[in-house]
């Protein structure tokens, strides 16, 4: 075979590789997602803001039993801490010589309770409570330091307006510290 | 106890070492002069076949103990972490069975077929992307590390624990990861000029969710469904995880099912009460993301020994940094007052681990064994009384100061905080 033809055959599979790959880099197989995305279990993240709360209600009485049955075993009956983290007291402890990171004492804000409960807990059960006893739940740890009162029922409405006592406890590194 | 008044005196020179076995070397000989036969001379395994093949390979049977440590919630025990076994390991790369663990709620199952990745929010169009679709997308392979921002925590400590090295700083491992630029993704999904920051959430019984400047995402963020060449383990975040070079663990969102674009961060239970560090006034740092330079002595280390007095030992171990590649590494015998440069494994990578290692001539004194890493930023590892000024000692994160391994005379090693 001569050597024109080998070099002529390379010439033609270079130009055939090359324009396969000049075609497109890769292909965009995303498929639309608008209907998905306005579905309840991708949006589970609620914001400080309370975007995305669902419709429900709860009491610090209501809580207390929740806690009872769901809770306690692992948080301890009083919810001071046992296997899992304390979750009440201690607030005003952080700057001391034993701070105590609970709920009440660390947590910036109350729509986190109520986003972490209801994704994470009981750990056992994730995503097995009402979004009632959430609120409940919530409405009982706060309100056992005072956070809110007794009596206030907790909704979507009135979740995101607590006022956390740590609310202004932390220094964001990022971006302008780096 | 008396320390070492010339460190420099303990470390060997090259020139000498060859000096040193020089006169070793014999004639050999070539006449057989006894009676026994190859049977007799050879060992079993080089007189019969050896076993079959195997579908997927396992350590030697004699090798059994080289383990992740697992330390879980007894209650919950899918909470907890699994300590990479560093004091065990040589070179660099993690194996795939024991890269660090640390899950929230155990492991999923779960089925590719029935996973989807949804990019939704301050997009122009949201797009859903099952795993058959994303194994055709082009994709790159970059080494580096993943360290919990929790690893080393026991060191804030008052007294020094006294646990192997990687079961008190195994919570970092380094594999190569194989995937998506996470960028192509995000671009075809067009990203809207208001998105600053990315909500990711993953697949497992916690649901983990948490906030990603969405700049890191586009710079070298990678949506990885490989480690070390073979699909990810599901440990490790089967079907598919982030991996962001550098970046604290927490965000290398595993089992990964959801990344919102968003204007501003969720303030997820893992971005305030967790991975956060309060301070001795009472704030705390949070969106502490980098990891900063750090390294270990892996050998000699706590639960070894120094069998031989006087002797020769390779000091060996590991640096690793969040900001970029490792520059340097400086070895002190003498506790911090007189150090000297360890040579570095190639090839050095970006925030990936770097190896290092200096031959050591122990006299039988009582020595400190430390090592520093410097980055090329310029940033030095810190002294721990440096660390603990700076930060208090109810941080709980991001611990990365100097480690000390205290030589005894009789060749004991324990864990201390300085001479």
């Amino acid at each position: 075979m001569s050597t024109g033809f080998n070099v002529l055959s390379s010439l033609l599979l270079i130009a055939c590789f090359s324009h396969s790959y000049a075609d497109a880099e890769y292909q965009a197989l995303g498929k639309p997602a608008e209907q998905l995305s306005s579905q309840a279990q991708w949006n589970l993240t609620i914001t400080p803001a309370g975007k995305d709360l669902p419709i429900g209600h709860g009491s610090s009485e209501q809580g207390a039993k929740v806690f009872a049955m769901k809770c306690a075993a692992c948080h301890g009956p009083a919810g001071i801490g046992a296997s899992a983290e304390p979750l009440l007291g201690e607030v005003g402890s952080l700057a001391s010589e034993y701070p105590e990171k609970t709920v009440n004492s660390y947590w910036p804000y109350a729509t986190t309770l109520f986003d972490y409960i209801r994704r994470a807990m009981p750990i056992d059960a994730p995503f097995s409570l009402s979004s009632n006893e959430v609120y409940a739940l919530c409405a009982y740890i706060l309100s056992q330091d005072d956070i809110i009162s007794a009596d206030q029922e907790l909704n979507e409405e009135n979740l995101p307006q607590v006022s956390m006592p740590n609310r202004d406890g932390f220094i964001a590194i990022y971006p302008d510290k780096y | 106890m008396t320390k070492p008044t010339d460190s420099r005196r303990q470390f060997l020179q090259k020139v000498a070492l060859g000096g040193a076995f020089a006169g070793t070397f014999s004639l050999p000989v070539w006449a057989n002069q006894d009676e026994l036969s190859l049977t007799d001379r050879l060992p079993e395994w080089m007189k019969k076949p050896g076993q079959d093949f195997s579908n997927y390979g396992q350590p030697s049977p004699h090798e059994q103990q080289v383990i992740r440590w697992i330390s879980a919630n007894p209650d919950a025990p899918g909470n907890g972490v699994s300590w990479t076994p560093l004091h065990d390991l040589q070179g660099t790369i993690t194996p795939n069975g024991l890269h660090y663990e640390r899950h929230h709620n155990g492991v999923p199952q779960i089925d590719p077929a029935q996973h989807l990745l949804l990019i939704d929010g301050l997009v122009d169009r949201s797009l859903s992307f099952d795993v058959a679709s994303l194994l055709r997308y082009p994709m790159i392979s970059r080494t580096c590390f993943i360290e919990c921002g929790g690893n080393s925590n026991s060191g804030w400590r008052s007294n020094p624990i006294q646990s192997k090295v990687g079961y008190a700083h195994g919570l970092v491992s380094n594999a190569e990861w194989t995937g998506i630029p996470l960028k192509l993704l995000l671009q075809e999904a067009g990203i809207k000029t208001d998105a600053k920051w990315v909500i990711a959430e993953g697949a497992d019984g916690a649901a983990l969710n948490i906030s990603i400047p969405l700049e890191k995402l586009l710079d070298d963020a990678i949506l990885a469904l490989y480690q070390n060449g073979e699909r990810l383990r599901p440990e490790n975040g089967y079907p598919m995880r982030l991996v962001l070079p550098g970046w604290e663990g927490i965000l290398n969102i595993k089992w990964l099912r959801q990344l919102r674009l968003t204007n501003e961060p969720a303030m997820s239970r893992d971005e305030t009460s967790q991975y956060t560090e309060l301070q001795p006034d009472g704030t705390a740092r949070q969106f502490t993301f980098i990891m900063e330079a750090k390294s270990l002595i892996t050998s000699p280390s706590l639960g070894m020994m120094l069998p031989d007095n006087p002797g020769t030992y390779q000091i060996s171990g590991l640096a690793w940094s969040g900001r970029g590649k490792i520059t340097r590494v400086e070895i002190s015998a003498d506790g911090g007052d007189t150090w000297l440069d360890a040579e570095l494994h190639g090839p050095i990578l970006d925030r990936a681990f770097t190896r290092f290692s200096l031959p050591w001539h122990w006299q039988g004194d009582y020595s400190v064994l430390q090592s520093r890493a410097t980055d090329e930023t310029g940033y030095v590892q810190p002294t721990r009384d440096a660390l603990v000024n700076n930060r208090g000692q109810h941080g709980f994160f991001h611990y990365n100061a100097i480690v000390s391994w205290e030589i005894t005379e009789q060749g004991d090693i324990n864990h201390v905080y300085g001479i």
